[in-house]
């Protein structure tokens, strides 16, 4: 077999505190399509990270060689003039200029600072043709849809004389036509001499192009699997990537779950600009009183934006569907009236939507419902240090007092900070967005606890979350969510990895 | 020095502030033989300044909410000058045109808060928008002239004093009386303060340090009636200040719309994800703006005797100049009223202690400049440090430390309709 045109060996990359990579190997051949899959935060972006320059050459250690030689780049620049290029699945484009000037951003035509447009939008037109873009190379790429604009992107990169094309996600924010425009521009690619990896959730679609896959899986390499030998499905795939035991603990728990609570039906939710863009369609779940219900999807399933959507139409527009608490009908237009009618939701980001970084723990604690403490026209700010110190207590945030900035405190408790704001407005249905993101083993089982807690006070509990194992061991019963569609619904005893992952890779359409 | 250190840590631009408002106090006091706080030019120092400082105390909440008010000098201008018309020329009672004036102050900044708010058309667009249009409003309404002959009543609000009562004691008496309840009050405040501090275990200063600072404030609270008291006593205008920065304090510090106004700004989208509604709150803030740039607007008129159409340029700079001054930061979410004020008279001291040396209107401009370029930079310099060196010590004291025993009982008082919880301590039984 030739040289391999990329060899990744040895690769171990630390954060403070994390090891994100440990010893992963890559070993990529020319003109082949190279997929790589793994769960969130396997550590496939920090691959392709350390791979462009994005972190440099010192900050991890193992050796990349690249069509030959060992490179050692100091930042994407570098690794661009090597012939690497990396499309990121936010796209990198200018909405306000056009197409041929995206194109050449950073490698104008131009002699002496001065542009060529005659080059610029000649070299533009022929580049547009290679990739299958018939648009006008002065339309600003503002007026592109997504499809569209990943085009561009592409043609970007070929104007660099790109060797290895690497793309994270290309297919997640595209339907289904412009998907499969892609892929086949990526296999015309392939013919024309250009090696590419991609990384991807939809393991249909890479089951359907890549000739070679590597499973990353915890910061490891697991295997490589030749697609061209066969024997690899799907089922294959995940066995690959979920492949491990729970290595979380749970406290025990003895569900106690009563009637419905809240009934979500025929909920179909637009793009808040795109109103043409469906982002959650004809989804319909339930929650009882005292169960704790998971929503696994993947990264862009619309996991987030179904639950903002029912609290308080926060995220979306054009809302349809009917939503019932305790058998009543309700129409929650703000967020306020989501938090009067008994819903709670804690959010997937905790610096930029369940926090004010500049306030202290008492305050954030009594933030989303400031009015039980109004005695008169003030706050009773003596109030207010009992019931955060309450918290405090009981769910042990460890800070030396409630007057504490919430800026200086761990993950861990800063989520309890959060968890405390909400119990504080005495939610009927809590929706938990990735309750337990960034935060360190000790502390995720307290605050497993603490939902656990929660649903026996004969409370609802939704609990979103990427990573299954917490999913299986936390909830009484599943949804499975894919590209805005509740694909299956277990209950624990049914529920497995293999089977949810498939279920959140599947496709209804 | 340590725990003094702590006392001004937590606060230590508000501090600084004080501590350079001092230091440019005595400066002057000593370069200008003591002109500076002679009782005739202490009472013009708060006359002079009384309607920037109305309008920063409207800004710093602008800014709290992260967005700007370039208007107002502008929208201060026209106010007056329709007072005045109202007052001269379809003569109305002062005080009717008083109230149709803040009215119209309040209209003008609704007109600022739709446009903010709702359409979202950044402040610094739409207050510039105004900036010029009621300039040019002004120069219409007041046919490009001077309307003076005000009524005597209303020219009080700039340039009156408090009427006298009981003997003659060489000082004024309702001055100095105002003084003592005023004195009475902050001492009232702190020792409050404290108790509640120490109750839930928060960090205090020593007592000997708590207790000179306190004296301290008596003092000069004490000295400003005293030396004023020696001239004709507190300026009306003075009064209605006061008034302001209490009744804004309050409303900032203590009540559910202050704590929505500094949650806005802090973070926008984590106050939307809380039931905050946001937009009013926006809306409410300029609309507040507008009316305290009308009542600044009759206060300079009143002054002035007359209205004229070159009022009010560049309030807007030196109200936005004291807010940064008093610590407002650029990104919102932090300043407070009682720091506006301060940063008000810093520039204010500036501007008095370098006429009286005879300093040039070119130099003071500079000076100026470079003083609020200080200050923002001492600002920024202390938050990086902070930032660095904070992080260990927090660490440190990151014990769960139980609550203070004191605290217990009233922590069982607590009824359980107010705090939904877990069990105590059960929720991390086992780890």
């Amino acid at each position: 077999m030739a040289q391999p045109i990329l060899e990744m060996r040895s690769i171990t990359k630390e954060f403070p505190g994390v090891k994100a990579l440990t010893d992963v190997n890559l070993t990529v051949h020319p003109l082949e399509i190279h997929a790589i899959c793994g769960e969130n935060g396997a550590g496939k972006s920090t691959l392709m990270k350390v791979l462009s320059g994005v972190h440099p050459h010192g900050s991890y250690t193992g050796t990349i060689t690249f069509d030959g030689h060992e490179v050692t780049f100091r930042d994407i620049r570098h690794s661009e003039a090597a012939g690497i290029v990396i499309i990121h699945q936010e796209l990198a484009l200018i909405p306000e200029l056009s197409i041929a000037e995206n194109i050449f951003l950073g490698n104008e035509n131009a002699q002496r600072g001065v542009i060529n447009w005659d080059a610029t939008n000649r070299r533009a037109i022929d580049l547009l043709a290679r990739v299958g873009l018939r648009e006008n190379p002065l339309t600003p790429v503002k007026h592109l849809g997504i499809g569209k604009q990943q085009l561009v992107e592409i043609a970007k990169a070929l104007s660099r004389d790109v060797k290895l094309l690497i793309l994270d996600e290309p297919t997640a924010a595209l339907n289904d036509d412009d998907a499969q425009h892609l892929l086949g521009l990526l296999k015309e690619l392939q013919r024309k001499g250009i090696t590419s990896i991609m990384i991807s959730h939809k393991l249909n679609e890479i089951e359907q192009i890549a000739d070679r896959i590597t499973i990353l899986r915890d910061g490891r390499t697991i295997e490589t699997l030749d697609v061209t030998e066969g024997d690899v499905d799907e089922d294959r795939i995940i066995r690959g990537m979920v492949g491990r035991d729970l290595e979380h603990r749970f406290p025990d728990h003895t569900p106690q779950i009563g009637d419905v609570l809240l009934e979500v039906e025929g909920w179909t939710v637009m793009h808040p600009h795109d109103h043409e863009r469906t982002v959650i369609d004809d989804a319909a779940l339930q929650v009882r009183r005292g169960e704790i219900v998971g929503i696994a999807g993947l990264m862009g399933a619309g996991r987030t934006e179904l639950a903002r959507s029912i609290f308080g139409r926060s995220y979306g527009s054009r809302i349809q569907g009917s939503l019932r608490l305790e058998g009543k009908e309700l129409t929650l237009k703000t967020v306020a009236d989501a938090i009067d009618a008994g819903l709670a939701y804690v959010s997937e980001d905790r610096k930029s939507l369940g926090l004010n970084l500049l306030d202290d723990i008492k305050t954030s604690i009594s933030s989303a419902k400031l009015d039980k403490l109004v005695t008169g026209l003030t706050v009773d700010e003596n109030r207010e240090v009992l019931v955060a110190e309450t918290y405090r207590r009981d769910l042990a945030i460890k800070a030396p007092s409630v007057a504490a900035g919430v800026a200086k405190l761990s993950g861990g408790n800063q989520q309890k900070v959060v968890l405390s704001k909400w119990m504080f407005t005495d939610p009927k249905v809590l929706i938990l967005d990735e309750p337990t993101r960034g935060i360190d083993v000790g502390a995720k089982f307290e605050i497993y606890g603490i939902i656990q807690q929660l649903a026996d006070q004969g409370r609802g509990v939704i609990v979103i979350s990427s990573e299954l194992p917490e999913l299986l061991g936390l909830c009484d019963r599943i949804y499975t969510l894919a590209e805005g569609r509740i694909t299956h619904e277990f209950s624990h005893e049914e529920a497995s990895q293999e089977a949810l992952m498939r279920h959140m890779t599947s496709h209804t359409r | 020095m340590n725990s003094l250190r702590r006392m001004l840590g937590s606060n230590i631009r508000q501090y600084g502030m004080v501590l350079a408002l001092a230091a440019i106090v005595l400066y002057f006091q000593f370069r200008t033989d003591g002109v500076l706080l002679k009782p005739l030019n202490v009472s013009n120092l708060l006359t002079q300044n009384s309607y920037i400082l109305i309008l920063a105390i409207g800004m710093v909440m602008v800014i709290i909410s992260r967005h700007i008010d370039l208007s107002v000098g502008s929208v201060a201008a026209f106010v007056g000058a329709v007072a005045a018309i109202m007052m001269t020329k379809w003569d109305l009672p002062w005080f009717v045109a008083v109230v149709l004036c803040l009215g119209l102050g309040a209209l003008i900044g609704a007109w600022h808060g739709f446009w903010v708010a709702y359409v979202g058309i950044p402040a610094f667009i739409v207050t510039l928008a105004s900036m010029l249009i009621f300039r040019g409003l002004t120069l219409t309404v007041l046919n490009g002239e001077t309307v003076a002959n005000l009524p005597p009543q209303f020219e009080g609000m700039g340039n009156g004093f408090l009427p006298e009562i009981g003997p003659d004691t060489g000082l004024h008496n309702l001055t100095m009386l105002i003084g003592a309840a005023m004195s009475a009050f902050v001492v009232w405040i702190e020792f409050r303060r404290r108790a509640s501090a120490t109750r839930y275990q928060f960090d205090v200063a020593p007592r000997p340090l708590f207790l000179a600072k306190v004296a301290l404030e008596v003092v000069v609270i004490m000295y400003f009636v005293y030396v004023l008291a020696q001239y004709r006593g507190l300026p009306v205008v003075a009064v209605i200040l006061f008034a302001l920065v209490g009744l804004y304090t309050f409303l900032m510090s203590r009540t559910v719309i202050g704590r929505q106004i500094y949650a806005v700004g802090g973070n926008v989208d984590a106050a939307t994800m809380s039931g905050v509604r946001t937009r009013r709150i926006d809306f409410l803030v300029l609309t507040n703006m507008g009316m305290l740039a009308a009542l600044a607007g009759m206060v300079f008129a009143a002054r002035l005797t007359a209205a004229n159409p070159k009022a009010g340029v560049n309030f807007e700079l030196d109200a936005i100049a004291a807010a940064f001054i008093g610590g407002a930061a650029v990104t919102g979410g932090v300043g407070t009223v009682v720091g506006a004020i301060i940063g008000g008279f810093v520039m204010g001291v500036l501007n008095n202690g370098m006429s009286l040396r005879g300093v040039g209107i070119d130099w003071q401009q500079t000076i100026k400049g470079l003083v609020l370029l200080a200050a923002v930079a001492f600002d920024v310099y202390n938050k990086r440090r902070a930032a660095v060196g904070g992080g260990a010590g927090a660490e440190k004291e990151n014990a769960a430390a139980p609550p203070p025993p004191e605290l217990e009982e009233q922590l069982a008082e607590l009824p359980d309709s107010l705090v939904t919880t877990t069990g105590t301590g059960d929720a991390t039984a086992g780890t």
